[in-house]
C-alpha cells in the first residue's frame, strides 16, 4: 500500500502540495497494483471523502489536540504507527517545509530509505525501486535506488501535476498514541492572501537592477496582476531590500513554477541553480550580455523600469 | 555549553557539473571543494556567535568522509571551532552519515547540534532529522533565527508563506537557513590557529546505506531565447498565453 501524507496549513486547509502527493500516490499505487491511502493528522473533523478523486481509496485520520501545530517528532511517531499498522510499503511526503522535517525522522525510525526532491514516478521493473531526484540545486538529476523494504519519497512541490478524477475516499478514524510535543509554538506569522513561493505557479523576481527596495512596487503590481509570488536574488536579500525567504538560488530556495519572470537579475550560475526547473523563464534586463538570456525562453533587452509596467498593462488589457 | 556543528564538503558553487563512468560518478576533475555554504554561513557562524557571547562554550566540528576532507575541516577551523572529529567512512548515504554522527554525538553531551539546511550537491535536507530521530531529540528545521536563554532556545523557522516562532528546551538539533547568520571571512589569526587545532579521526560504526545513486543526468538544453522588442510587450503577453500557455 502507498501512504500519502496529507499536510495541512495552519488554518486547517489542505496544501496544494498535498494534492500533488495524493495524485502521485494514486498513480504509484496503480503502477504497483496496490491501494493508495492517505493519512491526515488534524485536530478538526472536516469531510475529507472528496479527496478520493485524487486516487486514494482510504484516508486514516488521527484527531488529537497534540497535533494542533506541526512537530516533526510527534508527526513522524504518529505516521509511523499508521504506516506499520496498515502495512504501507511506500510513504509519500511533499518536500515542503514540513516534509523536510518529518520525512527524515520517519526514515530513521523505520529504517526506510528516503529520497527527497523527487520529480517523477519510480521505475519499478524487476522488483527495483529507482526514483529520479534533483541534485546540485537543480543543475542535474540523479536516479536513486532504494534498497530497504519500506520506501519514503519526498516529492518536490510543482514537479507533479494535480489530476482530479472520480472517486470517494473512505475516511476512517485511526487511534494513535500521540505524545506531547517537546517544541512549543509561540507564534505563526503568515501574510494572508499571499501565494507561498514554493507552491506558486507564477513567480516575479527582482535583482540588483531594481536599484533599491523602494522600487519594488512595479514588481508587486505585476505579481498582483498574475497572482504570482515574489522572489529575489541573493544580493537583494543580503542587502535586506527583501526578506530572506524570498531569496531563490543555490543558497536560498529552489523553485519550479510554470512561469518565472526575472527582472534586473544577471543570472549568475548560483541563481540559475534555484530556478532552472521553471517551465518557462522570461528575462528582462538592459544588458543584452546578461548570462540569464542563455537560460531564458523569452527575453526583453530593455530598461525594466520602462518594460515591467508595460507588461502589467498588457496583461490587464489581455484580461479585458 | 557544548555545540556540535556538522560540516559537509561540496563542490564550489560555480563548479562545472559533469559526470563520468557512464554517468554514474560526479566528474571531480578541476573541481574546487568548499565547506557546504549552508553549514558554513549559517550553522558554523551562528555557533561562533554563540561562543562569542558565552566564551565557556565549546564547539566541535564533525565530518563524515575520507582523509581528503581534512582540508575542509581545517578551513572551518579558520573561522572557529575548538576540536574536530572526522569519521572515516566513505560513500555513505544520508542515513549512513546520520548514523555516524549520532553514534559520536550520543555520548558527547552536546546541548546543540547544528547543521546547514541541506548540502548544495545532494540537496537531501535529511541528515538533521535523521540524527535527531536516532538520538530521540527534538528537531527544528530551516531555522532563520536562534536565540538562547539559559537552557531554552527560541527559534524561528521557515514555513510555507511565512515563519513560525517556537520554544524548545536543550538539547536540540537545528538545521540552519539563511537569516541565522552572515558569511564571515577568516582572518589571519584564525588561519594560523586552524593548523594546530586537534582533529580526531574515528573509525566508523557498522551501519547500512538505505539508498544508492545509480545514474546522473543533466537537464535538456534550452532551445534558445526568443527576444521581444521592448516597445511591443503585448507580443510577450500573447506568446505567454498562446504559445507557452502559462498565463
Amino acid at each position: 500500500m502507498v501512504l500519502a501524507f496529507i499536510d495541512i496549513a495552519e488554518d486547517g486547509s489542505i496544501k496544494k502540495s498535498s494534492l500533488e502527493v495524493l495524485t502521485y500516490s494514486g498513480k504509484l499505487a496503480k503502477q504497483l497494483g496496490t491501494e493508495a491511502h492517505g493519512v491526515i493528522l488534524a485536530p478538526s473533523a472536516e469531510d475529507l471523502s472528496a479527496l478520493g478523486k485524487y486516487g486514494v481509496q482510504k484516508i486514516h485520520r488521527v484527531s488529537n489536540g497534540n497535533l494542533k501545530h506541526f512537530d516533526a517528532q510527534v508527526f513522524a511517531d504518529t505516521i509511523a504507527q499508521v504506516a506499520e499498522q496498515t502495512g504501507a510499503t511506500v510513504i509519500v511526503f511533499s518536500n515542503n517545509t514540513d516534509g523536510k522535517a518529518a520525512a527524515p525522522r520517519l526514515s530513521a525510525k523505520l529504517k526506510a530509505g528516503l529520497v527527497s526532491g523527487v520529480v517523477a514516478l519510480p521505475e519499478t521493473a524487476d522488483g527495483n525501486f529507482i526514483v529520479k531526484k534533483t541534485v546540485f540545486s537543480g543543475k542535474a538529476f540523479a536516479k536513486v535506488k532504494v534498497n530497504s523494504s519500506v520506501k519514503i519519497i519526498s516529492l518536490n512541490p510543482n514537479a507533479f501535476s494535480i489530476e482530479p478524477g472520480e472517486g470517494v475516499a473512505d475516511v476512517v478514524a485511526f487511534n494513535a498514541t500521540v505524545n506531547t510535543p517537546k517544541i512549543t509554538v509561540r507564534e505563526v506569522k503568515k501574510e494572508s492572501g499571499e501565494v507561498p513561493l514554493a507552491e506558486a505557479e507564477i513567480v516575479v523576481s527582482g535583482g540588483r537592477g531594481l536599484k533599491g527596495p523602494e522600487n519594488w512596487g512595479i514588481l508587486e503590481n505585476l505579481a498582483k496582476e498574475l497572482h504570482a509570488a515574489l522572489a529575489c536574488s541573493r544580493p537583494v536579500a543580503d542587502a535586506h531590500w527583501r526578506p530572506h525567504n524570498e531569496h531563490v538560488g543555490q543558497t536560498g530556495g529552489a523553485i519550479a513554477p510554470n512561469l518565472y519572470i526575472a527582472c534586473g537579475i544577471s543570472g549568475a550560475i548560483q541563481h540559475l541553480a534555484g530556478v532552472n526547473r521553471s517551465k518557462v523563464i522570461v528575462v528582462v534586463n538592459k544588458d543584452a550580455e546578461a548570462p540569464f538570456f542563455k537560460a531564458a525562453d523569452y527575453g526583453i533587452v530593455g530598461d525594466l523600469f520602462d518594460v515591467v509596467p508595460k507588461i502589467t498593462e498588457a496583461i490587464k488589457q489581455m484580461k479585458g | 555549553m557544548k555545540i556540535l556543528v556538522c560540516i559537509s564538503k561540496t563542490p564550489d558553487t560555480t563548479a562545472k557539473i559533469a559526470f563520468t563512468d557512464n554517468n554514474t560518478k560526479f566528474d571531480n576533475s578541476g573541481v574546487q571543494w568548499i565547506i557546504n555554504p549552508n553549514d558554513e554561513y549559517y550553522a558554523l557562524v551562528r555557533s561562533i556567535e554563540l561562543k562569542e557571547s558565552d566564551p565557556s562554550a565549546i564547539i566541535h566540528l564533525i565530518n563524515v568522509g575520507g582523509a581528503d576532507n581534512d582540508a575542509i575541516l581545517r578551513k572551518a577551523f579558520a573561522l572557529g571551532g575548538d576540536e574536530g572529529i572526522r569519521v572515516n567512512a566513505e560513500n555513505s548515504d544520508s542515513f549512513g552519515i546520520a548514523s555516524q554522527i549520532a553514534s559520536v554525538a550520543k555520548d558527547g553531551g552536546y546541548d546543540l547540534i547544528f547543521l546547514g539546511k541541506e548540502t548544495i550537491d545532494y540537496n537531501g535536507s535529511s541528515v538533521g532529522g535523521m540524527v535527531a530521530e536516532l538520538l530521540n531529540l527534538p528537531y527544528v528545521s530551516l531555522a532563520t533565527k536562534f536565540e538562547l536563554s539559559g537552557a531554552n532556545a527560541t527559534i524561528t523557522r521557515e514555513i510555507e508563506g511565512g515563519e513560525e516562532v517556537c520554544e524548545v528546551c536543550l538539547p536540540v538539533v537545528v538545521s540552519c537557513n539563511k537569516g541565522m547568520a552572515e558569511q564571515r571571512i577568516p582572518n589571519m589569526r584564525g588561519i594560523m590557529a586552524a593548523r594546530t587545532k586537534p582533529l580526531k579521526i574515528m573509525e566508523p560504526i557498522a551501519t547500512d546505506n538505505l539508498t544508492e545513486i545509480v545514474e546522473y543526468s543533466l537537464p535538456p538544453a534550452k532551445a534558445g531565447v526568443k527576444l521581444i522588442d521592448p516597445d511591443n510587450v503585448a507580443e510577450l503577453v500573447r506568446l505567454l498565453k498562446d504559445e507557452a500557455k502559462v498565463i
